[in-house]
């Protein structure tokens, strides 16, 4: 699944990394730990998490994930889109939590 | 082909930038997928474990035939007891780096997953060295 079907069909925000858009996804996974996240991420990915910082972004590019989703409305800091922008992993937002959203998405991507 | 890299305490914006560097290196040299994978998780470890524990350092990387060779030097505070640092969910780390969803005792043992060797010498009061070998065939 494409990350802009995720994206029509769940009504998310795309805050940058628009070039990323046709990313496929190919599972996900949901944590705010950043090691765990290196360590246990599937790669292509789509990440759930309420970290908004740059590192955010160095973590899903060296693990090639798909696309990563802010939670409860959470919205990335600067630098963090310049780094999507480069990378082209959309950054995308939900006024949903954590669980609400990995719940949407878990369904949608084991019915297609 | 030998490559170093400086890595400045405290800055957390350029943390995973040595990591992305080799990255690149190894796709450039065909190396499988699978085999930077294991590199890079324990190398952005490692990286990460200088910014937010050391004052400055410097890493090297020497890709070899058969095998990738990393040593991290850094000089800072060390580490006084490397077996209980190794235990999973144990950390030093501040409160503020732990909000940020580092710290969370996981570093060193995703370290150790990810690599074929593994060593940890430390000075306390002067600095850390970690050093790891990814071998390239399985």
């Amino acid at each position: 699944m494409k990350v802009k079907e995720v994206v029509e069909a769940l009504n998310l925000k795309v805050f940058s990394g628009y070039d990323g858009l046709s990313n496929t996804i190919t599972g996900g996974y949901t944590s705010d730990l950043l090691s765990d996240v290196m360590g246990n991420a599937p790669p292509g990915a789509i990440w759930i998490t309420l970290q908004t910082h740059v590192n955010v972004m160095a973590v899903a590019t060296l693990k090639d994930l798909s696309a990563v989703v802010l939670v409860k409305g959470l919205e990335p800091e600067a630098n963090t889109i310049q780094q999507s922008n480069n990378e082209g992993i959309p950054i995308l937002g939900t006024n949903l939590q954590a669980f609400e959203i990995s719940g949407l998405l878990y369904n949608l991507l084991n019915t297609k | 082909m030998h490559f170093e890299y400086r890595v400045q305490g405290g800055d957390f914006v350029r943390a995973g930038q040595a990591s992305s560097q080799v990255k690149k290196i190894l796709k450039q040299l065909n190396v499988a997928s699978q085999i930077i994978k294991r590199i890079v998780v324990a190398l952005y470890e490692g990286e990460v474990n200088i910014v937010a524990h050391a004052f400055q350092g410097k890493i090297y990387v020497d890709i070899e035939t058969d095998k990738v060779r990393v040593v991290l030097d850094d000089v800072g505070p060390g580490i006084p007891d490397i077996e209980m640092a190794m235990r999973p969910g144990f950390s030093t780390a501040s409160p503020i780096v732990r909000e940020m969803g580092f710290g969370a005792g996981m570093g060193l043992p995703n370290i150790k997953e990810n690599t074929d060797k593994m060593k940890i010498s430390s000075v306390v009061g002067v600095g850390t060295r970690l050093e790891f070998v990814v071998n390239l065939k399985e």
